[in-house]
């Protein structure tokens, strides 16, 4: 195993912003941050659809709002449309029925000191890395 | 206010996955490739994320309603069951196969970016998929 491309300074300023971001929708709003859910709840339930579609758009937004200050922002997909096809699919699908992602369970979940996420959380990242280790990157 | 917190999570969350580099892909990928290359930068995104909101989630979560809304959603789900298990660890295979989670793969509609954006509209049809079958699982 070789470490490489660590970026560790940038890596914990993002996670910081996105705890905060996250403690803004919980103490103002009541609600968990959990994208996935915020995504879904999006275009299959009614309720709430303004607010969750405000907090996708300015996810939409960070990005856009990062480039204009001359940054470069690097986002590289090399994968075949068959296999981002199965991939958003899986995503999607998983996500559901696990009733939760990356942040849902894996920042919120875990800061709430749930098992249920932290079960979540290794599962997906043992899959996640046996998908690598078998597909390679 | 509750809409501008809304979306002023959404973009806070969305610059801290551009600042951190997970609307990249390849860092996701590289995280997960722990027996290869191995970058590790996306456990300090999380790290920073949940220090952050564990202490803030265990002082707010005894107030008895949020700063705006009328109450807090309260999450009642706490089996670790089957339905936990198989949602979240096909979410690690998805994630595994094209480095996208949900949050990034919102986030980075904004590099209108052909191949991202295949991949959030299967995301999507997932969550209908999912919304179908969940009750058979």
């Amino acid at each position: 195993m070789n470490i490489i491309n660590f970026t560790p300074l940038s890596a914990l300023t993002g996670g910081l912003l996105i705890g905060f971001a996250v403690f803004l929708l919980f103490a103002f709003n009541g609600r968990m941050a959990g994208v996935s859910s915020i995504a879904a709840n999006f275009i299959l339930k009614r309720e709430q659809r303004v607010d969750n579609s405000l907090f996708l758009f300015g996810l939409i937004l960070g990005p856009t709002i990062y480039s204009l200050s001359g940054s470069k922002i690097e986002s590289i997909i090399t994968n075949s449309i068959p296999i981002l096809i199965i991939g958003g699919l899986a995503v999607g699908i998983g996500t559901r029925i696990g009733n939760g992602c990356t942040s849902g369970h894996g920042i919120c979940g875990i800061s709430r000191f749930s098992l249920r996420s932290i079960v979540a959380t290794i599962s997906f990242i043992l899959t996640g890395i046996i998908t690598v280790l078998i597909f390679g990157i | 206010m509750i809409r501008l917190i809304s979306l002023l999570s959404g973009i806070i969350f969305g610059l801290g996955l551009t600042i951190s580099g997970m609307v990249n892909p390849q860092k996701v990928l590289g995280f997960l490739n722990i027996f290869d290359a191995w970058d590790p930068s996306l456990i300090f995104v999380m790290v920073g994320a949940i220090i952050i909101f564990a202490p803030l989630h265990f002082i707010f979560k005894k107030k008895s309603r949020p700063i705006l809304a009328k109450n807090f959603i309260s999450i009642e789900n706490k089996n670790i069951d089957k339905k936990l298990l198989i949602g979240s660890s096909l979410f690690g295979v998805g994630w595994g196969l094209a480095g996208l989670c949900p949050g990034p793969a919102i986030a980075s509609i904004s590099f209108l970016n052909p191949s991202s954006l295949i991949f959030v509209l299967f995301m999507f049809v997932g969550f209908f998929i999912a919304n179908r079958i969940e009750k058979n699982i």
